[in-house]
């Protein structure tokens, strides 16, 4: 078996390009937060920063010239955060009675707390 | 004592001569050959990683849940960081990641003088994002806009306080979690450089940096998330 590293290696020119468009995503995310875009503002942030994550992904840490198990580990770690982040906000979203979140008690918890009390 | 005069550490028995490594290249005795050793580190470094997607998804979440509950008060608490300092951070970041990136094309290419230059600009240039970093606290200290030790700040009508002080906790817990992982990489990319004068690494035998290289840009990445969702709250 032929034990050799590989040799891959892209230009500079490559990663300077990579770094530009980067640079460029930075500035359309600052002006997108200038723009009147309402509601829209933080799925707007959000998928630009996924666009310089993935492009830093796959250029400066190698994603597209690693195996399939690079992927499994990201992708797994991915679909985890996706089930942490949807299943509390759905949750929390769904609440009717929100008061625990501003810190006030609510009636329930009160009468919780003098029966446990 | 047995095995001493059997195994020499870091060539293993039946190894072919072209695999057998000189002294210096460090050939772990589980490994059949550096090759193998590199996939291990980088698949390690991998796994680690994605533990740490979750361990800043932790906090992020309570930042959604929160700042969706209280929007109108975590965009009034945005709008007093500096947004071109953060953006001037944001770049000087990536621009870390780009020497970084350079570093390991140069460490594959075995050109280990570009490597010592870029690791260590590498270096200059995270010093200075801390640096910036911690402009920006000094200035939130002076604005009174320390939750729970300096919170003295002034608000516009309609704006909670403790809301607002609540998006600060969220921002010192954050920006100092990855100000911690940005130490721990300046420390990693001090050791490597000192690796690389004293000739440590080759072209077969350069993982270290690589593997740091993955842990410096996953940080960038995380700055990433981190900029739009603390710096650009708006309406």
């Amino acid at each position: 078996m032929e034990a050799q590293a590989p040799s891959h290696v892209q230009s500079s020119w490559a990663y300077l390009t990579i770094f530009a468009a980067l640079v460029v995503l930075t500035g359309t995310t600052v002006g997108a937060a200038l723009a009147p875009l309402g509601h829209w503002h933080i799925p707007v942030a959000l998928l630009i920063a996924a666009g310089k994550a993935i492009l830093i992904y796959l250029f400066f840490m190698h994603g597209l010239e690693s195996g399939r198990l690079v992927w499994l580990i990201v992708m797994g770690a991915l679909l985890c955060l996706s089930i942490l982040l949807s299943f509390t906000l759905a949750d929390y979203r769904s609440r009717p009675d929100d008061s625990h979140l501003r810190g006030l008690r609510s009636a329930a918890c009160e009468q919780c707390r003098t029966t446990s009390g | 004592m047995l095995s001493a005069n059997l195994v020499k550490p870091g060539v293993l028995p039946g190894a072919l001569p072209h695999e057998a490594p000189a002294t210096q290249e460090p050939l772990a005795s589980q490994f059949a050959d550096l090759y193998q050793q590199r996939e291990v580190a980088t698949l390690g470094m991998w796994v680690f990683l994605a533990t740490e997607i979750l361990f800043f998804g932790g906090p992020l979440t309570a930042y959604a849940i929160y700042g969706g509950r209280f929007s109108d008060d975590f965009v009034a608490a945005s709008e007093r960081l500096s947004v071109p300092l953060g953006a001037l951070n944001t770049v000087v970041l990536l621009g870390s990641s780009l020497t970084v990136a350079l570093a390991v094309r140069a460490a594959r290419l075995g050109q280990f003088r570009s490597v010592s230059l870029l690791v260590l600009a590498t270096i200059v240039l995270g010093v200075v994002f801390l640096g910036i970093k911690a402009l920006e606290y000094s200035h939130d200290y002076a604005e009174g806009l320390i939750p729970g030790i300096r919170f003295t700040a002034e608000w516009r009508p309609g704006v909670e306080a403790r809301h607002a002080e609540l998006f600060f906790f969220f921002y010192f817990f954050l920006t100092l979690l990855h100000a911690v992982h940005m130490l721990v990489g300046l420390a990693a990319w001090a050791v490597l450089l000192l690796r690389t004068l004293r000739g440590r690494f080759s072209v077969r035998w350069n993982a270290p940096i690589e593997v740091a290289g993955l842990y410096w840009h996953f940080v960038d990445v995380v700055w990433v998330f981190l900029f739009p969702l603390l710096y650009l709250l708006r309406h």
